[in-house]
């Protein structure tokens, strides 16, 4: 098979190699390499981590201080090819002026070379989609945060972009529409579309993300699937939550495992917070725990969520920013 | 959609246009741009008021000197040249300072045919702007005559033919002035700087060798206005003003035209590299 259609070839994927940015003095992001694939991949740090200027440089708004950058191989200084396959909602929360919803829409169509017919039928599409059909026809100056949020990202979507970058798309979103969003999100991600999404909101990020890179201070400090990236780290015990009938006598034989660095009762008493530094041998106890009379109800990981692995690689300070 | 690359063009200009034009043309804060357009035009017909209450017969040949100065002093280096400051830097100096020109760097448009669009504009509102100005001027200046004189200046005489001609001026200028404030747009952060850089360039540029004279764009548009000011009538001998009107050694249209042109295609050019470059970066604003 060619390299392009196994999936991993230039032309299917978002590639970031040796990337800096310095805006003057000041670090914007450092020495990033990336191999982003299709699916859900979520940038994921605090204010100032370099979210924005990943986002930015990788739809030519800004323009690297050292290295290069593709997008499904195409250079983001060719904002011509670019913007045919990428669409890209920003957090800039500014607007042409006196324009509607519907107008900002259909521009943008316009704008891209389609016909008026062609244009009027995506931009309502496109709209429908994000729930402001009702609000197209009003100025975008009177929308209220959610609106004008969402209206952004029917911009970003109306042209059927193969690769769809969201800044902090959930911003100002009320949680019913927050809940079609990510729904939208899944669906673009399921058709084999790239969504590379920034969010400062970790337990966000678990619920919809294929995979995370995980930024602080302008550095990649990991990337790949949460469970892949929490596995790497050594230095940390796993921690997992059993949930059975008999939890002290279920801590007290884990505790006997030269494996389990730590057993407590879990706060609410109906479960076990077990820490160890290998998990695989302490799954395969657990099977023999179990024989002796304790009904475990679920095995769970408890630091396997993005919230924790940042904890652990950058430290609670900066992920709490 | 249709991969042929200069229908993709036209019908982007097209957009960038319908875009623009309303912004240009109905934008509240550009009131000053009208008055300064249309302060000339009220000046005459205030003169043709006076003419007409006190009953004085008034001398074409004077009033079309009067014109002449008028539009050179006045039309062609204040309100043409302030106007195109207001209208061209905004492009997209304006854009930036209300953080919106990201929207045109999203969307499928090569930078070259977003400059050449907004130039476009730009060059349409300030025609529309100050080509019914002159139009205006002119008749109100020639109104309080009386209508046998007027018809036989219009029409036996070089009425209509001066009409035309400063109207191309005015056209030209505003392809001058606009191809240089667009580019001082993109350049400077800060309007003033290039606008009186530039208005003391066009000052002196009488007095300067011929080949710097090619250089400024009043150079080219003083050789093409039909009738020459006479400084003398005007403001007195000697007086800094008349300098103003004075062009040493004028070129002929065709070169006047063409030297315009090329002037103007040379900040046009340096425009599209700017904005090929160009970054957001609304932050350091």
């Amino acid at each position: 098979m060619s390299e392009n259609g196994s999936g991993k070839g230039p032309e299917r994927q978002i590639i970031f190699e040796d990337v800096s940015k310095f805006y003057g003095d000041v670090l914007g992001v450092n020495r990033v390499n990336l191999s982003i694939p299709p699916g859900i991949t979520s940038l994921v740090g605090p204010n100032g981590s370099g979210k924005t200027t990943l986002m930015n440089l990788m739809t030519g708004l800004v323009r690297p201080t050292r290295g290069r950058i593709s997008v499904l191989g195409i250079a983001p200084d060719q904002p011509e090819q670019l913007f045919r396959r990428v669409g890209y909602c920003t957090q800039f929360d500014s607007f042409p002026r006196g324009i509607t919803g519907y107008q900002f829409v259909y521009s943008f169509l316009r704008l891209s070379g389609h016909r008026h017919a062609e244009a009027h039928d995506l931009a309502e599409q496109a709209i429908e989609r994000v729930g402001l059909t009702e609000a197209a026809g009003r100025k975008v100056a009177a929308y209220s945060k959610g609106m004008r949020q969402r209206i952004k990202l029917a911009h970003s979507i109306c042209h059927n972009p193969s690769v769809l970058v969201l800044d902090e798309p959930l911003n100002g979103l009320d949680p019913l529409i927050r809940a079609e969003s990510i729904a939208l999100f899944r669906g673009l991600a399921q058709a084999g579309r790239h969504l590379l999404i920034s969010s400062h909101v970790l337990h966000e990020v678990d619920l919809i993300s294929d995979q995370v890179v995980l930024l602080s201070n302008g550095y990649v400090v990991a990337e790949g699937q949460i469970h892949s990236v929490r596995d790497e780290i050594q230095d940390h015990p796993t921690q997992i939550l059993i949930r059975c009938n008999k939890p002290a006598e279920l801590a007290s034989q884990a505790f006997q495992q030269d494996c389990v660095v730590e057993a407590r009762i879990h706060n609410d008493g109906m479960g076990v917070l077990v820490k160890t530094r290998d998990a695989d041998r302490f799954y395969l106890m657990l099977n023999h725990i179990a024989q002796n009379g304790i009904n475990i109800e679920s095995v769970a990981p408890a630091d396997a969520d993005v919230l924790s692995v940042y904890e652990y690689l950058v430290g609670s300070e900066e992920s709490t920013k | 959609m249709s991969p042929q690359p200069w229908r993709m063009y036209s019908s982007q200009l097209w957009a960038i246009l319908r875009l623009e034009l309303k912004k240009t043309l109905l934008a509240r804060r550009g009131f000053w741009i009208y008055l300064l357009a249309f302060a000339p035009a009220l000046l005459f017909a205030g003169h043709s008021f006076v003419q007409l209450k006190t009953g004085r017969t008034g001398d074409i040949g004077n009033d079309t000197h009067l014109f002449a100065g008028v539009f050179q002093l006045l039309f062609l280096r204040l309100s043409i040249f302030f106007g195109c400051v207001g209208i061209f830097m905004n492009l997209f100096r304006g854009e930036v300072l209300e953080k919106s020109l990201h929207y045109y760097f999203l969307a499928p448009v090569r930078r070259q045919v977003l400059v050449a669009g907004k130039f476009l504009s730009g060059l349409l509102a300030s025609m529309v702007i100050f080509g019914s100005s002159i139009v205006l001027q002119f008749f109100a200046l020639y109104w309080h005559f009386d209508s046998n004189v007027r018809q036989d200046y219009f029409y036996h005489g070089h009425g209509l033919e001066h009409l035309a001609a400063y109207f191309g001026v005015t056209l030209l200028a505003c392809v001058g002035y606009g191809g240089v404030f667009l580019a001082a747009g993109v350049l400077f952060r800060n309007p003033l700087y290039p606008a009186v850089i530039m208005l003391a360039w066009e000052a002196i540029s009488g007095f300067v060798p011929q080949m710097l004279q090619h250089a400024s764009v009043i150079f080219y548009l003083k050789s093409l206005c039909p009738v020459t000011v006479p400084a003398e009538i005007l403001m007195g001998k000697g007086n800094l003003l008349s300098l103003l009107a004075v062009n040493p050694t004028p070129a002929s249209a065709p070169s006047a035209i063409l030297g315009l042109l090329i002037l103007s295609l040379a900040f046009l050019v340096l425009t599209g590299r700017q904005v090929r470059r160009m970054e957001i970066d609304y932050g350091t604003e």
